[in-house]
């Protein structure tokens, strides 16, 4: 895997935990859409062939000798393309739910806006998107009680489908939260006063795999997830940047 | 009331001895006894003297002296376990770190890269 050949470049970071069904479709898709552009997919210890077929696809893959979980291995991949100079990474997830011709967009928010994070939305600007029932009413739940955290609205606080900049690469790279951390980083962003911005993104049915939050697990991860927000919270350490 | 003092003492002294034994063959590192063997001693000495059980079941506005010695089992094992989270957080972190560096590391490695 090269070094940033600059300030603007960037990278697509993948975290995937047994994907081997889908991966293999996602880089390819990704290769059309952006043919030359680096690709690192990090393997968080897989019990299948994610890896094999990761590798067998082309990409840079880099693999974690212990599952750390999905925080622990998107940190991972922040944590290298911050050493290699990257100015800008956009985190797709590995089972196919996120088309790869939406990437651009997110790139080019970041650029213009300037914003330390863009969110790929399933249901922005009024968008139904796809989503089960139960995960649904865990959305809406986080929405209420983001919102006056945030002091803004987010449609789609556990979407994946993330690009950050440079900014939020440093601060991720010395702090992420580890388990289940979309939700937790918007907290993080304002506690370090950085901005975000959701834009309008297709989101698909997975290509394969399973989930890794099944319905037994669905009210753990509520729970977790509103005490890493609550004491995120505690954290606070100051005012948005307007 | 004669019983629970000794039952107590008895369970005091064995975990003391069971922490020492530990510590000894290495199945626990020195500054992990510490905790337990505090803990195991206030036990100890609170069972062995009735003037001092007596003084802190005044303190703590406690009706009853096995009440009291009960309380402060919990809370002792409270400190003790809160302690033990700590240890563990930390311990949970560093791995984490040092389980993504070998990952990064060994995948510069393979890519031939040159790190400065």
């Amino acid at each position: 895997m090269r070094r940033a050949r600059g300030p603007d470049d960037f990278l697509i970071l993948i975290p995937a935990f047994n994907e081997q069904a889908a991966i293999a479709g996602v880089l390819q898709e990704i290769d059309r859409v952006l043919p030359d552009a680096p690709v690192l997919v990090v393997d968080d210890c897989s019990q299948d062939s994610t890896y094999d077929v990761a590798r067998a696809a082309g990409a840079d893959v880099m693999r974690l000798p212990a599952h750390l979980g999905l925080g622990g291995c998107v940190q991972a991949g922040y944590k290298l393309a911050f050493e290699l100079g990257y100015g800008y990474v956009i985190r797709v997830d590995g089972d196919g739910q996120h088309n790869p011709r939406d990437i651009p967009r997110v790139l080019a928010a970041l650029k213009e806006t300037g914003y330390e994070m863009i969110i790929g939305s399933r249901f922005c600007n009024g968008a139904s998107g796809h989503t089960s029932p139960a995960r649904g009413i865990g959305i809406r739940l986080f929405r209420l009680v983001l919102r006056p955290i945030l002091g803004k609205a987010v449609y789609d606080p556990t979407s994946g489908f993330v690009g950050v900049n440079r900014e939020a690469l440093g601060v991720f790279t010395r702090s992420f939260p580890l388990e289940y951390p979309e939700i937790e980083t918007l907290v993080v962003l304002q506690r370090k006063k950085f901005r975000f911005e959701e834009i309008p993104c297709q989101m698909r049915p997975r290509q394969g795999g399973r989930s890794t939050i099944t319905a037994s697990k669905s009210f753990y991860y509520i729970i977790h997830v509103l005490l890493g927000v609550f004491v995120n919270v505690l954290k606070f350490e100051g005012k948005r940047k307007h | 009331m004669d019983r629970l003092l000794n039952v107590m003492t008895v369970l005091s002294a064995a975990l003391m001895l069971t922490i020492l034994f530990a510590v000894r063959r290495s199945h626990i590192r020195v500054e992990y006894s510490v905790s337990w063997l505090t803990a195991t001693f206030v036990l100890l000495v609170l069972s062995r003297s009735r003037p001092l059980l007596g003084w802190v079941t005044n303190l703590l506005g406690v009706g009853d002296s096995p009440l009291t010695l009960i309380m402060v089992v919990f809370a002792v094992f409270l400190v003790v376990f809160y302690r033990f989270s700590m240890i563990i957080s930390n311990l949970k972190d560093a791995n984490i770190a040092l389980t993504q560096r070998l990952a990064i590391v060994e995948f510069q490695l393979q890519n031939g890269h040159e790190r400065h």
